[in-house]
């Protein structure tokens, strides 16, 4: 019976330092919270395997005394400080990945006293990648070592990295006073550049992001309204709400995921596609045959009517589901980020959101372009009269097109379920936006839209950090308005013999 | 233009029933008691909890038998989150439906609004917000905090061990007059414990701003030059996005702690919490305080929240505003009590003194000569199930400083109420 030997064997290896440890639990629950600041700090410079367990437990808040499990009050100090002695004995882990892990939290918070662990364990380390992590936690350290060679050293395998604390760690470095030894100050300057230049690369490129992704949601948020303003001409107030029921859309079937499928909850989203889009193209289309459509042609009431449609719709959705946000959550894989730099992180919810804007681009055209719809919307929208002559049922295809174009306002809905609040006035804030790109780019076009969400998007993102968030809304305003001015019809006029 | 005179319109509707209502409740004698909470707009999803707590408290009142003797009889107006209304509203209450005292108002620009109307009419406004101070008027009683009874106990924690011993600040707040005084007041805090401006990083945002991806990554390059914590100041429900881009950036609570004064149990509803665990907020209550007080506040409000089938009663939470709301409505039953009559100056006079066992678990007064309740600060932490654990809190209630001492000038300014013009 080799197993069973095996577990015995194990068994006790497990009991043995539960035995020794048991006196570190009991220390820590009686201690006060900077008792236990002292303790933590003593275990992550003086780790033994035996203490894992009782640090993971305390990760999660718990403690084991006398085999009673009870929860801890932590606070941010104890959960930091819990964070790096745990690094340090994962330092001894056999799993290489947990060793890297380590190493990387370590780097930004190891503290003199682990220098010496520290040490030992980079001797002893076989890994390649875990020792140059390694290294450099160490190098952190070492800016202060008495020998000149060592903090030269550390110094230059500083200005390897790109990690915004380096930068700060060089800068501290660089002070008068602090680096008395003039090779050392030299290296370091080099270094410092060096950081700097990574540091800006990851600045441009986070920047680049983040108007890209304020492009795409802004396009998913006007994309309907090219439709339904763009080619219909309707002055449609009620977008904004479009993109609310797409969201409450999300909720619900999130709700639905929750009561019937919690296995599955993880892939809501993905159901909440379709669910959005045939609710709000199926509200769009009722609202099209029943009101809009005795409103061609008189914009002014139009405006007023869909107005009013959209208090209405805010209204019951308040009443339905209450003033509150309600709470859609992202799921795991919607969470979190792409460590693509040091200081880039790139949210998963955002890329996501980016793909998701540019397919839903890429499928609209192809309806409008490829198919038979399509080239019924383009006929009608473009002289309806002779289209009626030429047999296009006119009616049938305002309704589907105002229905297609709701339908995509409920896919931005999911889209903005996922990055924002979700509540009734939800809507209200995108609309004026929704607006503002499809005048820029050009009724009637569609990649007018497109290149106005993302000109937007880009522009906003380049001026908040320079003139802030307030004075660079106002400034883009001003411009657009500006720009329309000087060119009415906007990025892109609709080409040839257009007859209204 | 069209909104307002259509509000208008539903206003004069709406208050022409109310009038054909009251006259036939006329028979049994009551006490009017105005509600001006919005209703609808931006701000109805902080409002509408206090008007239901509102009406909740004058039921618990009028179970007991009323004041003096008399049912009090709400009257309940809904100003749309649209500040000159709030004026109209008030002076509505004032002097058509004649009601003895007003609970409301969120923002400080609606108080702002409604103030010369109170001080104009001599009427009573309970106003139940933490605030920025700078104001004392003999027709308000600021039931909720000044900020030195919320943002520099908070700020103190900050900086002490436990906190995490920050020294770099980030002040983020939404651009309005509440922000912006609080952050002026906590950066001459911050100078007077020797924190220089270039530790020092205040950013506004405009109402409603969903988009917070520079500010975080902004936040984060600026914590690489030291302990950094932010002090938040956003209001309403752009917090929503600011905390979702905070945890898909990776900005953790044990790097970046953050403070917020305007996040509470309420405003968490709409959001999911695991991201936010470690998150601090700062207030005078909290609904995981434990005590029998808060015990039976906290099943009152959910069995009130049921029976009248509010929306999302089965996840109904209290937070500091209502609790503040709360002590605000017996206290001036008590001063009514006390002085027989619900005469302003004589429930004023009252009023001074006066005490009550609240949920937080403190018996809090009213200040004799400031109009501001003497209240407890606690530190509060986000846990995954959207409540909070009280990390840190004063031992006693303390006294409010309305005329902050860090902004110049104020120390020649008298501590009683005076009219502001």
């Amino acid at each position: 019976m080799p197993t069973a030997l095996y577990r015995l064997i194990l068994a006790c290896l497990l009991l043995l330092p539960l035995g020794a440890y048991a006196n570190d639990a009991n220390d820590f629950a009686a201690a006060n919270n900077s008792e236990q600041a002292q303790l933590l700090e003593s275990w992550a410079a003086h780790p033994t395997p035996g203490r894992v367990e009782l640090i993971n437990g305390l990760q999660q808040g718990q403690i084991s005394v006398d085999g009673e499990v009870k929860t801890l009050r932590l606070n941010n100090r104890l959960r930091g400080l819990i964070d790096t002695a745990l690094a340090s004995h994962q330092l001894l882990a056999v799993d290489p990945k947990l060793r890297l892990n380590a190493a990387q939290q370590l780097q930004k918070s190891a503290k003199p006293a682990q220098l010496k662990f520290l040490d030992q364990q980079l001797a002893a380390e076989t890994d390649s990648d875990v020792r140059s992590a390694l290294s450099l936690a160490l190098a952190n350290l070492q800016l202060v070592d008495p020998d000149p060679a060592v903090r030269l050293a550390a110094v230059r395998l500083l200005g390897e990295t790109g990690e915004p604390l380096a930068r700060t760690r060089l800068e501290n470095l660089l002070q008068p006073d602090i680096e008395t030894d003039a090779s050392v100050r030299t290296a370091a300057e080099t270094s410092l550049a060096q950081v700097k230049r990574k540091l800006l690369i990851g600045d441009l490129l986070g920047q680049a992001f983040s108007g890209l992704s304020l492009g795409s949601i802004l396009l998913l948020a006007a994309l309907g309204l090219a439709i339904t303003f763009g080619l219909l001409g309707v002055i449609n107030m009620a977008h904004g709400e479009m993109l609310m029921l797409g969201a409450y859309s999300t909720y619900c079937v999130q709700l639905l995921f929750q009561r019937f499928a919690p296995g599955a909850i993880e892939f809501y989203p993905l159901l909440a596609l379709p669910v959005a889009f045939f609710v709000t193209a199926a509200v769009g289309m009722v609202l099209e045959r029943t009101i809009i459509r005795h409103l061609y042609g008189r914009p002014l009431e139009t405006l007023l009517a869909t107005w009013g449609i959209s208090l209405i719709l805010i209204q019951l959705v308040r009443v339905l589901f209450g003033a509150q946000n309600v709470e859609v959550a992202n799921p795991a894989w919607l969470s979190g980020g792409l460590h693509v730099l040091p200081n880039l992180v790139l949210p998963y919810n955002r890329l996501v959101i980016i793909v998701f804007a540019l397919a839903v681009v890429v499928l609209t055209w192809l309806l409008l372009n490829k198919t038979r719809l399509g080239l019924n919307v383009r006929a009608v929208t473009q002289n309806r009269n002779m289209a009626a002559c030429c047999g296009v049922p006119t009616g049938r295809v305002d309704m589907l097109a105002f229905g297609l174009g709701s339908g995509i306002a409920g896919l931005g809905g999911v889209a903005l379920s996922q990055i924002g609040n979700v509540g009734p006035d939800l809507g209200q804030g995108y609309i004026i936006d929704s607006f503002l790109v499809v005048v820029l780019g050009g009724v009637g076009q569609l990649a007018g839209t497109v290149y106005a969400a993302f000109g937007l998007g880009i522009a906003n993102k380049i001026l908040e950090p320079q003139i802030g968030a307030v004075l660079g809304k106002i400034l883009i305003l001003g411009l657009i308005i500006l720009f329309i001015q000087k060119r009415p019809q906007g990025l892109f006029a609709l080409k040839g013999r257009v007859i209204d | 233009m069209k909104r307002r005179s259509l509000i208008k319109a539903f206003t004069l509707t709406a208050s022409i029933a109310a009038m054909g209502m009251s006259w036939t409740l006329q028979a049994a004698e009551t006490i009017k008691v105005g509600i001006l909470h919005s209703l609808s707009g931006t701000m109805a999803i902080s409002e509408t909890s206090l008007k239901d707590m509102a009406l909740m408290t004058i039921d618990e009142i009028n179970a007991k038998g009323g004041v003096n003797g008399k049912m009090l009889e709400a009257v309940v107006v809904d100003p749309a989150s649209n500040w000159p209304l709030f004026a109209e509203k008030s002076r509505q209450l004032l002097t058509q439906d004649k009601v003895a005292v007003v609970f409301g108002c969120w923002t400080s620009v609606s108080r702002k609004s409604v103030l010369p109307v109170f001080e104009e009419l001599n009427g009573l406004l309970f106003y139940p917000v933490q605030y920025e101070g700078e104001e004392m008027s003999p027709n308000v009683f600021y039931t909720g905090a000044a900020p030195n009874q919320q943002a520099i106990p908070a700020v103190e924690y900050l900086m002490s061990e436990d906190g995490g011993s920050a020294k770099r600040f980030v002040l983020l707040g939404t651009d309005y007059v509440y922000p912006r005084t609080t952050n002026k007041i906590l950066r001459a805090f911050l100078h007077s414990k020797g924190v220089a401006d270039k530790d020092i990083e205040e950013v506004y945002t405009p109402f409603g701003h969903s988009d917070y991806q520079t500010i975080v990554s902004n936040i984060k390059k600026f914590s690489a030059g030291g302990k950094t914590a932010v002090i938040s100041t956003v209001n309403g429900d752009s917090n929503v996005p600011f905390y979702k881009e905070l945890a898909n950036q990776g900005l953790k609570a044990t790097d970046v702690p953050v403070i917020a004064f305007s996040v509470g149990e309420e405003e968490l509803r709409g959001i999911d919490t695991k991201p936010l665990v470690g998150n601090l907020a700062a207030w005078n209550y909290f609904e995981s305080v434990e005590n029998p007080v808060n015990k039976k506040f906290v099943n009152d409000w959910k069995a009130y929240a049921k029976a009248h089938n509010l929306p999302g009663a089965d996840k109904a939470v209290t937070n500091d505003p209502m609790e503040a709301t709360y002590v605000g409505i017996h206290m001036w039953a008590q001063a009514a009590e006390k002085a027989k009559s619900t005469d302003v100056d004589k429930v004023r006079e009252a009023m001074a003194g006066q005490t009550f066992a609240a949920p937080s678990g403190y018996t809090l007064t009213m200040d004799k000569t400031n109009h501001h309740l003497h209240k407890p600060v606690m530190i509060g932490e986000i846990q995954d199930d959207g409540q909070f654990n009280v990390v840190w809190q004063t031992k006693e209630p303390i006294r409010a400083q309305p005329w902050s001492p860090y902004i110049p000038g104020n120390d020649k300014k008298p501590d009683y109420a005076v009219k502001s013009n």
